[in-house]
């Protein structure tokens, strides 16, 4: 202790101002602390997710409150047969679309992470896709898959001769649903394959190395070193780009409005579809809340089947 | 509501050729009617609400109309001009907190969805049509209360989407016109598609075109989404002997309509690659505008949608439709403004600034030199004589306005012509699907 604060220093503490007791108090202090964060969550958080829960349960149009009507909504849903198509296109595009991201973002990832010259230059490239904002990258694949003005079928036809008709990329049901499945995994390949390669940098060289000296092949090194000592980064990252992929709207919106004839409708684009434009508020709050169940699942199969401690960190199942 | 991309993104285009100031209205004929007394409240002051223009000078005259009415009046006027998407949500706003604007210009059905909020402006609109010549069938359905006469909303003027050719193209393949029956236009199509010049309509997702199209097929058979009661009746003999028919007709067609949204049919006839289309006047514009495509608009005609088996042509109008909140303060200044702004010194400027984009209410207005500035605009005159409608042939409601966004009818015909769906299972379809829209509540 030195002379300065010797000086002010006195036996008896001073007695606490009322204000001073006010905040030392635990229960003012969590209070005044949490009351933003609550504050701001509630309202801009929890209000319009529960007005929305709030919705599907009433006949709410754009222009007239709707009076509550209990699950109306939900079971007509349930005889739509539109609505079973969104479910199953929705499944069916975050199953495909995520297969193959990851097959093709791990793999990315893996090429990024040899020593290359320009490295860094070409790891900035592989994010392009992923910067450019969604609604742009879909007009482009809207041109390039447009009946009449498809770049694709402009070099297929007029350039090589090798058809005599246009590609029908969009124009019926599963060449329509393919497509947009496979912009979809150009546009999230660079997220996965810069997070993965976030996480193969992570790994230590001289487990490869000790595998060397053991004698493993290349893929038992991949299998036996990298793929488990990614599976932890896998999970957080699979879990997102599930959560990215099964609400995506943008890119369905844009290309094919849900058409031809609903077969390309996802959950959130026939949510916007009902609720806005055909202005059955109540309906498509409906379609939104179903939305759920999945998302929790999606978000639970991420966590417990890939994130376990095992595997995080080469032990017990404890 | 119906909101055509191609005509927004086009029209601008149009602009060009404005360049003559138009003439004032000496042409249009109005009958010796007294202007009623409004009774103007002290101190009135206005707001208004309506959608974007197509072209420039549609703004320009718009707010100098309301000037003169400012000068000629002492009422303040301010209008705000809100996007197309946009206008439906903030009428519905403005409907049920009982504030905002004072009149907003949307389109066709809100009046009817929101009529207990509105003020009745008979009065209005029957000296309007006493002095010039009579409202016209469309506005009429739009104006009044269904099945009354009394008047809750006050059109402004429709915008048709007429079919649109090529007339080398059409000679070729042995017609002058296109016909006025099925048969004879699966012909032409079928002739069109042989000298590799072929037709096309969308029948993708699409508001304005998708619609037009769908709703020119079934109507043109005698079909209806709606029967007068407010029943569904797209599942009738009418629409599967229209569906029946789509099957052949669409074999004609250029490949990729299935995908087609608004803009598809612009871009295609623009390029040469499609030769019988239906559009509204912007894609004439738009070629004629531009230097490059200007054979091809020299080159193009317009017709309205043919017959089929009904009297007049099966085509409805994008119809904008004034309306007065009850809310407001001052009814009598807004009755007032709304008259103004269609008497003759005004109206016809505007009709003229927007060169056939949008057509009269009033059948006076024939008679606007709009209608012979270029002869190849002048069967839009004609779009408000319809008598069909988004929903005909119900009374409007909000049902309406749904079923088109939802594409119910465009979705029933293209669910036949992909194969997907036989006539009879997608009809049924759509009268499951319309059911739930035009259910009572």
């Amino acid at each position: 202790m030195d002379a300065t604060t010797s000086l002010h220093w006195s036996r008896n503490r001073p007695p606490q101002t009322a204000l001073s007791r006010f905040f030392d108090n635990k229960a003012v202090l969590i209070i005044a602390c949490l009351l933003p964060a609550v504050g701001l969550l509630s309202v801009f958080l929890t209000y319009p997710l529960g007005l929305g829960v709030y919705l599907a349960f009433t006949d709410a149009t754009i222009g007239r409150r709707g009076i509550y009507v209990g699950l109306e909504n939900f079971e007509f849903l349930f005889t739509d047969p539109i609505f079973w198509n969104a479910v199953f296109f929705s499944v069916f595009y975050t199953g495909i679309a995520t297969i193959g991201k990851f097959g093709l973002g791990l793999w990315l990832a893996l090429l990024l992470n040899q020593h290359m010259p320009f490295k860094s230059l070409i790891r900035a490239i592989i994010l392009l896709p992923w910067i450019v904002p969604t609604v742009l990258s879909a007009i482009a694949f809207w041109w390039i898959y447009d009946p009449q003005f498809s770049i694709i079928s402009y070099v297929f036809v007029d350039v090589l001769g090798w058809r005599t008709t246009n590609i029908d990329f969009i124009g019926s049901e599963w060449p329509a649903r393919f497509s947009l499945i496979a912009a979809n995994i150009w546009r999230g390949i660079p997220f996965v394959a810069i997070s993965l390669l976030a996480g193969l940098q992570t790994i230590s060289p001289s487990l490869y190395e000790a595998a060397l000296l053991d004698g493993a092949s290349s893929w038992q090194r991949f299998r036996y070193i990298t793929f488990p000592m990614l599976l932890p980064i896998l999970a957080i990252v699979m879990t997102f780009s599930i959560i990215f992929t099964f609400t995506d709207f943008q890119l369905v919106y844009a290309i094919t409005r849900g058409g031809p004839v609903n077969s390309t409708h996802l959950l959130a684009t026939l949510a916007f579809q009902r609720g806005i434009p055909g202005g059955q508020l109540g309906e498509g709050a409906a379609i939104a809340v179903s939305m759920i169940p999945f998302l929790v699942f999606a978000t639970l199969f991420s966590y417990f089947a890939l994130a376990r401690r095992k595997w995080q960190q080469g032990e017990g199942n404890d | 509501m119906t909101i055509n991309v191609t005509r927004r993104e086009l029209g601008v285009m149009g602009a060009a050729s404005l360049a003559a100031a138009p003439a004032m209205g000496q042409s249009i004929q109005a009958a010796n009617v007294a202007t009623p007394n409004w009774r103007i409240e002290n101190g009135a002051t206005l707001r208004v609400l309506r959608p974007v223009r197509f072209v420039q000078p549609d703004e320009e005259v718009f707010r100098a109309n309301c000037a003169r009415f400012t000068a000629a009046t002492g009422v303040q006027v301010r209008v705000d001009f809100v996007g197309w998407e946009d206008i439906n949500q903030q009428t519905a706003v403005t409907a049920n907190t009982g504030a905002g604007p004072d009149l907003i210009i949307g389109f066709g059905d809100a009046p009817h969805v929101y009529a207990d909020k509105l003020i009745e402006i008979t009065d209005v609109a029957e000296y309007l049509g006493a002095k010039y010549g009579g409202w016209k069938r469309l506005a009429q359905r739009y104006g009044k209360r269904h099945g009354t006469n009394n008047w809750i909303g006050l059109p402004f003027g429709a915008s048709g989407g007429p079919l649109v050719y090529r007339k080398s193209a059409v000679t070729e393949a042995g017609f002058q016109s296109v016909p006025e029956d099925h048969a004879g236009i699966l012909r032409l199509c079928q002739a069109l598609r042989r000298n590799n010049k072929p037709a096309g309509f969308a029948l993708g997702n699409a508001v304005g075109d998708g619609n037009g199209f769908a709703n020119w097929l079934v109507w043109s058979f005698g079909g209806r989404l709606v029967n007068d009661d407010g029943s569904v009746g797209i599942n009738s003999r009418q629409t599967i002997a229209a569906l029946n028919y789509l099957r052949e007709l669409y074999a004609t067609f250029i490949p990729g309509t299935l995908a087609w949204g608004d803009i598809s049919n612009n871009r295609a006839y623009a390029s040469n690659e499609l030769f019988l289309t239906s559009n509204g006047v912007s894609l004439y514009f738009a070629l004629k505008n531009d230097p490059a495509t200007r054979p091809i608009a020299d080159d193009t005609e317009h017709q309205l949608m043919p017959k089929g088996v009904v009297q007049s042509a099966p085509m409805a109008g994008l119809t904008l439709n004034a309306m007065v909140f009850r809310h407001s303060r001052f009814p009598n200044a807004s009755k007032a403004l709304l008259a103004f702004l269609l008497e003759s010194p005004q109206y016809d400027p505007w009709l003229q600034a927007n060169v056939g984009y949008w057509a009269q209410p009033l059948n006076a207005y024939n008679n606007s030199a709009v209608w012979t500035s270029d002869p190849k605009v002048s069967i839009f005159r004609d779009t408000m004589d319809s008598e069909f409608y988004n929903g005909y042939s119900g009374p409007i409601t909000e049902g309406t306005a749904a079923a088109n966004a939802d594409y119910v009818m465009v979705q029933m015909c293209a669910a036949v012509a992909s194969g997907q769906a036989t006539p009879e299972a997608a009809a049924r379809e759509a009268e499951r699907r319309a059911a739930r829209f035009f259910r009572r509540r």
